[in-house]
């Protein structure tokens, strides 16, 4: 099993050396810099802020001293907000991001799970129907609308829960909503099928034989099974719920990562761009390689050789 | 002989979108003790729905819309789930077709079989469960049974995961086992070695067999008696020597015409019944095997024949009757044989 992680590990420092470089040329192709006029500034002083930090050298160059800095675990200064580093953006933001995650996290689990369970149990009831319809519109509908219909309800015409900011319980109920909505959903939906797929399986109708009860043949024969695809997906799931969601922190003022992510991309702050999207690389590799592992744990036709 | 099981009329229809598909449509037969009884017929001609209906394992969108199933002094058609969860696994077991996906794939075998005993004998020690397991691995000959007990069903070949169902089946030491198509899916030389194990643990047990299968070899083998089925009926219904010798029945020599042999002539090709099984949405209303029969006449597909019968030989077919023609007739003076047979 330590050989299986280490294996992993290098892979993973290798995806990420193709990460940095990809988002460093991308970055750098998309017209426009940190410092491009359209205030009437001199000349001059644009060359001289763009050789205060090394802009002017060749691209190879920035890149190098960029990558240097990483292995440091420097992720250099802002471009934009003097006198601020992006170690300094990630550990204000990431905390913030984190906390509106792990309870959208636990959010999501305690209502997808069984939803989709129920929704299996009951296929083709009114239970089914009234759960997937929820869940269709769950999928479909995007996090902003949801996020400005609930701010519309609650907020502005009911005035039960505040509109912006984390800062008591209450203030957490509607980003949760809109942010989970979606991953609540499409988890549902997934454990349903699953779950309906299982039950369909001949070791079910084995386990029924033998006399068991529907409930011990649901739980101890068929959950475990039809769980293995949902534990696929929740690794990737709780990595985007726990670095935050661009979308949801913007409508509801959050000061987590993905509000300095969208605002650093607009103003083309490079070394924000860089150390927020490695960030969030790190994290949703290490995330997948949990999943991994427990999933090694559950099926036992895994092995951590292969 | 003392009859353990006795169904009746039985009629089971699934209501699917696309209609009623009756599956079974009065279906009669019965199980003495201790003997290996063999269903035979082609997919779909309603053997594992009977099969399934004997232990109510069938999909919801099924309905025993007649009949009954006499075991034990009770009904299983008018048990609830709950007397029918006490008989299934400890009075009547089932053994599956796919050996390779009846056994959860999380679950080490040791368990699955333990589980078996656990459920109906909830006051059977941990240490004793595992004794008991231990011993049905080596009454099926699984070699390092110790060993073994901890494996999952992945680590086991098709005919060893085989030896595990069966193992779990018999684990309770039931009345009567269902063997639905036990061997299908396995190479012919273990096969072979399975079925030989069954006869043995049959003799040991005591334990009453119903063996579901399309392959008549096997049946010579292994059975007692036999039930042919076609479309949902019983075509004939005899013991094992007169099913052979004295088939009465154009479905039953259709099927002793397809068995392959080493004996056969190469250069004759391997017989096969043309056409396909009738579409049970819309039972035909005459013999179902009518249209694919080569000696049907017109009555044959405008009324079912009755049963005739001569001891335990019965058979339906409008060729049995006495009003049938001599000429081109297959079973002119089957019927005379098997009266004197039974005498």
């Amino acid at each position: 099993m330590v050989k299986f992680i280490l294996k992993r590990l290098g892979m993973m420092l290798i995806a990420m050396f193709m990460i940095i470089l990809f988002t460093f040329v991308i970055m750098h192709a998309v017209p426009g810099g940190p410092f491009t006029n359209t205030k009437g500034v001199p000349e001059e002083v644009i060359a001289a802020m763009e050789a205060k930090f090394g802009l002017d050298q060749p691209y190879y160059v920035q890149f190098f001293s960029y990558l240097g800095g990483i292995l440091h675990g420097d992720f250099g200064p802002s471009y934009k907000y003097t006198g601020q580093t992006v170690n300094e953006f990630i550990a204000s933001g990431a905390p913030v991001s984190a906390r509106l995650g792990g309870v959208t996290v636990i959010f999501v689990l305690i209502a997808a799970i069984p939803m989709g369970i129920l929704a299996a149990l009951k296929n083709g009831k009114w239970q089914d129907m009234l759960l997937m319809a929820v869940a269709t519109i769950g999928v479909t509908i995007p996090s902003f609308v949801i996020a400005s219909l609930l701010i519309y309800a609650f907020s502005y015409k009911l005035n039960w829960l505040p509109t912006y900011g984390l800062d008591s319980w209450q203030s957490y109920i509607l980003p949760v909503i809109a942010m989970g909505g979606y991953s609540i959903s499409y988890l549902a939906r997934l454990m349903r099928s699953s779950l309906l797929e299982v039950m369909g399986q001949d070791y079910i109708r084995t386990a029924r034989a033998k006399g068991l009860t529907e409930f011990a043949v649901v739980t101890r024969h068929a959950l475990r099974n039809a769980l293995i695809p949902v534990i696929t997906v929740l690794g990737p799931t709780i990595a985007g719920l726990l670095t935050g969601s661009f979308v949801v922190e913007k409508i509801f003022a959050i000061p987590g990562l993905g509000y300095y992510f969208v605002n650093s991309v607009s103003q083309r702050d490079y070394t924000t761009i860089m150390g927020v999207t490695i960030f969030y690389a790190a994290f949703l590799m290490a995330m997948v390689l949990l999943v991994d592992v427990f999933y090694c744990m559950i099926d036992p036709r895994i092995k951590f050789e292969s | 002989m003392e009859e353990i099981l006795k169904v009746e009329g039985l009629k089971t229809s699934f209501m699917t979108s696309s209609g009623e598909v009756q599956a079974v449509r009065g279906v009669s037969f019965s199980v003495h003790k201790g003997e290996i009884l063999g269903i035979v017929g082609e997919s779909g001609s309603g053997k594992s729905v009977t099969s399934m209906t004997i232990l109510r394992l069938l999909a919801d969108t099924a309905r025993i819309k007649e009949g009954s199933i006499q075991f034990e002094g009770r009904d299983l058609t008018k048990c609830n789930e709950k007397e029918m969860r006490a008989i299934r696994g400890q009075k009547i077991a089932m053994i599956f077709q796919d050996p390779m996906s009846s056994l959860n794939p999380l679950i080490p075998v040791g368990k699955q079989v333990e589980e078996m005993m656990k459920i109906h004998h909830p006051e059977l020690k941990p240490e004793e469960l595992k004794k008991r397991t231990l011993e049905l691995f080596e009454q099926v000959r699984i070699p390092e049974p110790e060993k073994r007990l901890k494996a999952y069903p992945h680590e086991f070949s098709g005919g060893m995961r085989q030896r595990v169902m069966i193992a779990m089946a018999l684990a309770n030491h039931p009345d009567l086992l269902i063997a639905d198509e036990p061997t299908t899916a396995l190479d012919v030389t273990i096969q072979d070695q399975i079925l030989k194990q069954l006869r043995t643990l049959q003799k040991q047990y005591e334990t009453s067999i119903i063996f579901i299968t399309h392959d008549l070899g096997v049946v010579a083998e292994l059975c007692d008696r036999v039930v042919v089925m076609y479309g949902g009926l019983v075509m004939e219904e005899a013991g094992i020597d007169e099913i052979f010798e004295n088939p009465m029945h154009p479905y039953t020599l259709g099927l002793l015409a397809s068995i392959p042999g080493i004996n056969k002539d190469k250069a004759e090709r391997l017989q096969s019944i043309p056409g396909s099984p009738p579409d049970m949405t819309n039972p035909p209303k005459g013999c179902p095997f009518a249209p694919r029969c080569p000696y049907a006449r017109n009555i044959c597909a405008a009324e079912c024949p009755p049963y005739v019968q001569a001891g335990g030989h019965r058979a339906m077919c409008w060729l049995l009757q006495p009003d049938a023609p001599a000429q081109g007739n297959p079973l002119y003076g089957k019927l005379a044989a098997a009266e004197k047979e039974a005498k």
